[in-house]
């Protein structure tokens, strides 16, 4: 896995001693709330309802056993005992307080951690497939590409300011688990007819309250080309990006004012004056970075284990959490172990400091030392032996970590809400929790199969709610909560942003209307049809009219 | 007849705090100065904006209250909130206290 250079280190010190001292500034009265905010975001610093909340950077979601420990660690010295799992494979703490924050980053920088990144309009911590590096179905690691990026966006002294936020998301999978056509630049690897590795460029994508799945600006650009592309892409924007209206700026709008050929020519034009500059990657620098991320020492090992059959013979609830959980690994005789963060009426994401403490121990025992972060909200295990799976399950277990509902309807995304955001309308997590509850039985659960719901508390659509099969929207009515059901929405290869089913339902009728739903799709469905596979079939009528009949 | 007290977030910790009859800062909504009527509310936002205050607490607005029998309690379900904690962790917030 990549490990600092010294200039990483540094740069990470310096910004943590620099954040300091504003704190003591602004705690002295020498700067006001107005000059420190900015200084705070750009640390990852946010004000929420109840108290300060310190986003933590997990650049593409890749955590080694050390990282884990110390996030597990900062939960307990400077939160209340736990962490928030979030959409971008970052994680949130809900109470640190102001005047402990700089402690708190020094502990972090002692691990290669930071917040950097991870607020302001910049661009954003880069995030990428959860099994990079693991899955069967991958071309190569994204990783190498993501650090990249990660090394040419941070600081960047032309992008500090942005119109707005700026979020690039990248899959070496044809398989997209990284919602890449979500982004504001998504990047999907692939080959051109002369069979070398680039990468397709899809831009203006995002969720929001306008959202839009983005559009290829260029279907195939070849790995050393592919920074100055984007320094082109970012110039664009940062030149015609609209900035007289915060909610038009992002550069989804500019793509839809302006249309994807006009956007083309822009970046082409600018390309062609840079593609030959330093930012033109060579093989051999490349060749550095994909070293970093070399696969570790895999035994050889036959891809059946007797022992797995075993176990899963033996335990059906084992079985059942291989059947969801476990994903095929690129290497013969691993797998790739999924640890739920949704436990059955639990908050999604959320883990607790001897939680994030004991998958560090696992991961070190099992895996490598090397942990994931998925925007669903989940933890990862990539590289587990096959005949450990049994041995690990059972570890996860005792500690409320061994649901086996990867992709199932209690496999919820949903944003904090109003139980803690200041930006909230409504409340996400008791919702996802009764939902969760009303399907927690594991037989029904895996009965209706994939099926993705995804809740925000609000229109700027953290918890992913365009792109759930089924989304649910948190709205304010008159001083009362109610729900917008949208359906269709997919963030996969085949991304499409969901439509709005009807009138909204108060708190009190919502799950009842989901089950209605997912009633409806158990009595059309296909044999082999997962529920968005129905929707796309039948359309939005069978469904709109179990919700509302002759309404 | 509309009552309204002043709501800010503390500076050092962040934590939800309301103004007092005495111009301090309390973290229980009941100690607070309640302002009945358009006059007063205005009179309240003002002492609660004062610059010096900056080095104390960020962010200070008024909210709808009314009296109700164990006390003063918010209007806005969202208010509601910041006087107790997340309803998801009855264990943490002012409501664990």
């Amino acid at each position: 896995m990549y490990r600092y250079d010294d200039f990483d280190r540094q740069l990470v010190e310096e910004r943590t001693a620099q954040f300091r001292e504003q704190v003591q500034r602004r705690l002295a009265g020498d700067i006001t709330e107005e000059q420190f905010r900015p200084l705070r975001l750009m640390n990852g610093v946010y004000l929420q309802l109840h108290a300060y909340m310190l986003r933590v950077a997990i650049p593409y979601g890749t955590l080694r056993a050390d990282q884990l420990r110390a996030l597990g660690g900062i939960a307990r010295k400077y939160d209340k005992g736990y962490g928030h799992f979030t959409t971008r494979q970052n994680i949130q703490y809900n109470w640190p307080k102001l005047d402990e924050i700089p402690d708190a980053l020094l502990d972090l920088s002692k691990v290669e951690m930071h917040a950097i990144q991870t607020s302001g309009n910049c661009i954003r911590n880069t995030t990428t497939d959860q099994y990079a590096g693991a899955a069967a179905d991958e071309i190569e690691d994204p990783r190498p590409y993501c650090e990249l990026i990660r090394q040419w966006s941070t600081f960047h002294p032309e992008f500090t300011y942005l119109p707005r936020k700026f979020k690039i998301a990248v899959t070496g999978s044809p398989n997209d688990r990284a919602a890449v056509k979500v982004h504001d630049i998504g990047l999907r690897m692939h080959h051109n007819e002369a069979g070398e590795t680039g990468f397709e460029v899809v831009v203006g994508g995002g969720l929001g309250r306008t959202p839009f799945v983005g559009k290829t600006v260029r279907d195939f650009i070849g790995k050393n080309d592919l920074f100055s592309y984007l320094e082109a892409i970012l110039r664009v924007y940062n030149r015609f990006g609209r900035r007289d209206n915060k909610y038009k700026a992002r550069i989804k709008i500019l793509v839809h004012e302006e249309g994807i050929e006009k956007i083309r020519d822009l970046v082409e034009e600018e390309w062609a004056q840079i593609k030959d500059g330093s930012l033109r990657v060579s093989d051999e620098e490349i060749a550095q970075y994909v070293e970093q991320f070399a696969p570790p020492a895999f035994e050889d090992l036959s891809d059946d284990s007797p022992e797995l059959a075993l176990h899963k013979a033996e335990h059906r609830r084992f079985a059942n959490w291989v059947q969801s959980n476990v994903i095929a690994h690129k290497q013969p005789g691993y797998a790739i172990a999924n640890v739920s963060l949704k436990p059955i009426g639990g908050i999604p994401g959320d883990a607790t400091d001897v939680q994030m403490e004991l998958v560090a121990d696992l991961s070190e025992k099992y895996s490598f030392g090397d942990v994931r972060v998925t925007h669903e909200q989940n933890l990862v295990l990539p590289h587990v032996k096959k005949a450990d799976l049994f041995a690990l399950w059972s570890e996860l277990d005792a500690a409320g970590l061994g649901t086996g509902n990867l992709g199932y309807v209690t496999d919820i995304i949903a944003c904090p809400g109003l139980d803690y955001c200041a930006l909230a309308t409504a409340r996400s997590i008791p919702l996802s929790q009764r939902i969760s509850e009303r399907f927690g039985d594991m037989d029904r659960q895996h009965d209706i199969g994939e099926l993705k719901i995804k809740i925000s508390g609000c229109i700027n659509a953290c918890g992913h709610h365009h792109v759930g099969h089924i989304g649910i929207l948190g709205l304010d009515k008159r001083g009362k909560e109610f729900y917008q059901i949208t359906l269709g929405g997919d963030a996969s290869e085949n991304a499409a942003i969901g439509k709005i089913a009807g009138a909204g339902f108060s708190e009190a009728e919502v799950v009842d209307a989901i089950e209605s739903l997912v009633t409806k799709y158990i009595d059309t469905r296909d044999p082999g049809e997962r529920f968005i596979d129905t929707y796309r079939r039948v359309g939005m009528d069978p469904f709109k009219e179990v919700l509302y009949g002759d309404r | 007849m509309s009552l309204q007290v002043a709501t800010a977030n503390r500076l050092d910790d962040g934590l939800v705090v309301f103004l007092t009859a005495n111009g301090g800062w309390s973290e229980n909504i009941n100690d607070s100065r309640v302002a009945d009527g358009k006059e007063a509310a205005a009179v309240l936002l003002q002492e609660a904006s004062a610059p010096e205050l900056d080095v104390v607490i960020v962010g200070p607005y008024l909210i709808d209250v009314e009296q109700q029998d164990g006390g003063l309690v918010p209007t806005k379900y969202r208010e509601v909130l910041r006087t107790k904690g997340p309803s998801v962790r009855q264990d943490l917030g002012y409501q664990a206290v």
